[in-house]
């Protein structure tokens, strides 16, 4: 736990409590929190601050019913949401987008498998599976990207990332992250946009892969 | 709040509502909710209070903080029709005993965080609120309250002392 060197930015912490990330990033932030003590103290001052607002708001009387409502409904049998604890190397919040299930690796070619988690128009998630020495290719972000290490550990032009570990990427960096040696790199990796690859034969393939 | 959590006291229930559901009625209404659509998100919020009780954890949250929490989740549930994914929560070993002055040292890290919200200008405390009312993104939080956010990122600093002698204690 202590090894983690890159954390998840204030600005986008604050965000997360407040609810205004973007689903595919809440997800990888909320991994990083389940890994990290560090951002998960971060994360709950965070929502001190927010307690504290909600404390000051502004009253607005309620409905005269809606006490006795509520207090009607406190032994109402209800389905409880299911919760989902880490499995193996995948922590919690990447169990609940799984549902519960193992991922379903599909090959991207040179031993790079995917499995997205979602998809949409706000981004998509997905765990990347990258064998050791192997690259992802060169290229640069037309948004966002997070990119939160599982297993192993990769390399680029700004640093090593380890276990726990979250790479920030935005429309600056341009990148070639490569596997290190040792266990394959496992990562959940969530965009915004599409990556704009610079060589022709991965832009080729872009589509297909829909990364 | 502890009440209801161990006793699950209706009194102590109906105290809480009374002092949250004006509040959060008022809070929920400022991010833009109908009268109809604030009500829901209420009674959303104090039954999962009510059904959650057993996960708050007074060493780690206030009980203004836990609520605000929930709120958020509601709200986004309910508007944005998504769910909000969560960090795995932690757990305690069971028979851990209640430590007053990690509760103590959490109350005081509070107070320190109102006087320096309350220290703010109007403008950044309206910053701050639509902030925390989820109504900016990550990126114009980071443009926008630099000098707020770095009196949070003090306290969090002192948070952080606290939470080392904590996960001694706790099982990740
Ligand atoms: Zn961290
Ligand atoms: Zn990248």
């Amino acid at each position: 736990m202590s090894a983690i060197g890159h954390h998840v930015p204030e600005s986008m912490l604050a965000a997360y409590a407040a609810g205004s990330l973007p689903n595919a990033f809440a997800v990888v932030v909320a991994s990083h929190v389940s890994l990290c003590g560090q951002c998960r103290v971060a994360l709950e001052a965070h929502q001190n601050v927010g307690g504290l607002l909600l404390e000051d708001a502004k009253t607005v009387s309620v409905s005269s019913r809606l006490k006795a409502d509520i207090l009607s409904q406190l032994d109402a049998p209800y389905r409880p949401e299911p919760v989902y604890d880490r499995s193996g190397i995948y922590p919690g919040p990447v169990m609940e987008t799984l549902k519960g299930r193992k991922p379903r690796w599909k090959n991207l070619g040179r031993g790079v498998r995917q499995d997205i988690l979602s998809e949409g128009k706000k981004g998509s998630v997905r765990l990347l599976y990258i064998p050791p020495g192997q690259a992802v290719p060169d290229h640069g972000h037309n948004g966002l990207e997070l990119t939160l290490v599982l297993q192993g550990s990769f390399s680029d032009e700004t640093g090593r990332f380890g276990v726990g570990d979250l790479e920030v990427a935005d429309e600056e960096l341009d990148h070639t992250p490569v596997a290190d040696d040792g266990d394959a790199c496992i990562c959940l990796a969530a965009t915004d946009a599409p990556l704009r690859f610079h060589a022709f034969m991965p832009r080729l393939l872009q589509p297909l892969f829909r990364i | 709040m502890i009440a209801v959590r161990d006793r699950r006291d209706r009194n102590a229930f109906a105290a809480l509502f009374d002092h949250f559901a004006p509040r959060l009625k008022g809070f929920v209404m400022r991010s833009g909710a109908s009268d109809h659509q604030a009500e829901e998100i209420v009674q959303d919020v104090m039954l999962a209070v009510w059904r959650k009780a057993a996960s708050f954890d007074p060493h780690r949250a206030q009980v203004s903080a836990w609520i605000y929490q929930i709120a958020r989740n509601r709200h986004i549930d309910i508007v944005r029709k998504e769910n909000r994914p969560m960090p795995e929560e932690l757990r305690e070993d069971p028979g851990t005993e209640a430590d007053a002055s990690q509760i103590m040292g959490l109350e005081q890290e509070t107070r320190h965080l109102k006087s320096a919200l309350d220290k703010l200008r109007p403008e950044q405390r309206e910053i701050i609120e639509k902030a925390y009312l989820g109504e900016l993104t990550h990126q114009e939080i980071s443009t926008q309250t630099g000098l707020p956010l770095g009196t949070i990122k003090s306290r969090i600093r002192l948070g952080l002392e606290r939470l080392r002698h904590e996960l001694k204690d706790l099982k990740s």
